[in-house]
């Protein structure tokens, strides 16, 4: 968790009074899944509204959680029309299958379970939504199959048919040096091969060179929110740019587009912070 | 001024006087619970329930946050305030059979056995300590958490607050916890028998000399002689 993100999202909610408290932590919990003790704390502290108060709401509403959810999300749903239609069989099965009671994550810290009261789809019932995607009818058959698609991935997007995702070349900014690794593929490209350091920790980064994913691979896991030095694996020399990240404010890492302009990435992990500039170039 | 009549007698009161105070005012007896003086009005124990209105239109409300209307008719002793009064004390001693408050209120209306499912909360979320800590201590360090069922008074995440001064107000003001026992000595006060208490009528000859007869009984008095 990053003190200055938390103070970031409340500076562009707060406006003075408490009326925006829960799309704020709605926000919070938007970013980290989950609301940490240390950011309560923190919009305590910087909107006035009693630590109280902000648990008082965080515990009201279901909707908000104050232990880390899994990266996926399953709601069974158990309303009427769900439960005479079998709803308690289809969340007891997940259950079995996930090792877990609702409202808990599973180990790995990759699955939610959850019961909702009703999800508005009566007619399609029983219904289990898994990160927003809504599965009708389902049968105990079925439970398997979707917990293995939430594992997959759901929200992934086909990086073969997606427009706004397309592959770019990269050099580095000091000795122009090309950065493409075509030794490593990320993604079906060649990777863009880069040092880093953090940590006393000294290794080399893959990234996917396709503008939009954020695949990475690395010789030494990065912890979540850490920021790292970039390093030119040819000419040694720190890739670091005179501005920050507008998400995050972490020094931005530049690099030479080969068509033409410059791409900027955040250097912290898990910052999704970047710019494109392409001046100068006819596209 | 506002003119209303309580028990058919007419009386004149300020604008924005709760029906408790005019009734208090004129001498009419309505018990509290969740009130006190000095702390705002929550309305949560129920218990100061009066009657307004005539005919089919007359409902029950909560006499210490509701404000005093023009010609307002309120009966604070007819059998539908009785019936339901005893039923929320019968409710209470439910939940809470421990609580001398509760006992007396109940005694006091001639409650002698209550037809719930005993259970042995130590809460009946009636507020009076959140609303002490913020409004006469300016701590905030205590609030309600969760909803529902789960729903439960404590500090944010269940540790020390920073906001808590330890001043125990909050013990002072509560009329169900365990903390509560004030033994017989003022100067004894929390004696922490509470915490190895054994039902002392099984050993006691006088009976009848104990606070309480309920059933079961587990916070009699400690030592009366």
């Amino acid at each position: 968790m990053n003190p200055k993100q938390i103070e970031k999202i409340i500076d562009d909610h707060h406006n003075g009074n408490q009326a925006g408290l829960i799309s704020l932590l709605e926000e919070i919990q938007a970013k980290y899944s989950y609301l940490p003790e240390e950011a309560l704390r923190i919009v305590s502290q910087k909107t006035g509204t009693s630590l109280v108060d902000l648990y008082g709401v965080a515990t009201f509403y279901r909707a908000f959680s104050l232990r880390p959810r899994g990266k996926h999300l399953i709601s069974v749903c158990l309303g009427t029309a769900c439960h005479v239609r079998g709803g308690e069989i289809i969340a007891s099965e997940f259950q079995r299958q996930l090792a877990i009671k609702p409202g808990e994550t599973t180990l790995d810290h990759e699955i939610s379970l959850e019961t909702v009261n009703c999800l508005g789809a009566c007619a399609l019932g029983p219904i289990v939504v898994a990160d927003g995607h809504y599965f009708s009818n389902v049968t105990v058959k079925k439970v398997e199959e979707i917990i293995h698609k939430a594992r997959a991935g759901l929200d992934r997007i086909d990086i073969r048919s997606d427009e706004r995702i397309f592959p770019i070349e990269v050099s580095c900014s000091r000795c122009n040096h090309s950065l493409m690794d075509k030794s490593r593929y990320i993604d079906g490209y060649p990777s863009i091969r880069v040092t880093v350091s953090f940590n006393l920790k000294h290794g080399w980064l893959r990234l996917s060179c396709l503008y939009g994913s954020f695949s990475v691979d690395y010789e030494y896991q990065v912890p979540l929110d850490e920021v790292v030095n970039f390093f030119c694996p040819y000419c040694h020399a720190e890739l670091r740019s005179s501005s920050f990240c507008m998400d995050c404010g972490a020094p931005m890492v530049p690099l030479l587009v080969r068509a033409g302009g410059m791409v900027q990435i955040c250097s912290r992990r898990g910052c999704k912070g970047h710019m494109l500039d392409l001046t100068g170039v006819n596209v | 001024m506002i003119t209303l009549h309580i028990n058919g007698l007419p009386v004149s009161v300020e604008q924005g006087t709760t029906l408790l105070e005019a009734a208090q005012f004129m001498g009419f007896p309505i018990p509290t619970l969740c009130h006190k003086e000095g702390l705002s009005p929550y309305g949560a124990c129920r218990l100061c329930l009066v009657e307004i209105g005539e005919g089919p239109r007359a409902r029950l409300v909560s006499s210490c946050t509701y404000p005093a209307e023009e010609g307002l008719q309120v009966r604070t002793a007819s059998s539908r305030v009785i019936q339901a009064r005893r039923i929320i004390l019968e409710l209470l001693l439910a939940s809470c059979p421990q609580s001398k408050t509760i006992q007396d209120l109940a005694s006091a209306h001639g409650i002698q056995q209550q037809r719930f499912k005993q259970e042995y909360e130590n809460c009946i979320l009636c507020g009076l300590c959140v609303r002490m800590c913020e409004e006469q201590m300016m701590a905030k360090a205590i609030g309600f958490r969760s909803r529902g069922e789960k729903r439960s008074i404590g500090t944010p995440f269940d540790i020390q607050s920073e906001d808590c001064r330890r001043c125990g107000a909050c013990l002072y003001i509560c009329p169900a916890c365990e903390l509560r026992c004030t033994y017989t000595e003022p100067e004894r006060a929390i004696c922490g028998g509470c915490a190895n208490l054994r039902p002392p009528c099984l050993e006691k000859e006088g009976f009848e000399d104990m606070m309480c007869y309920m059933d079961p009984c587990v916070a009699c008095e400690i030592k009366k002689d």
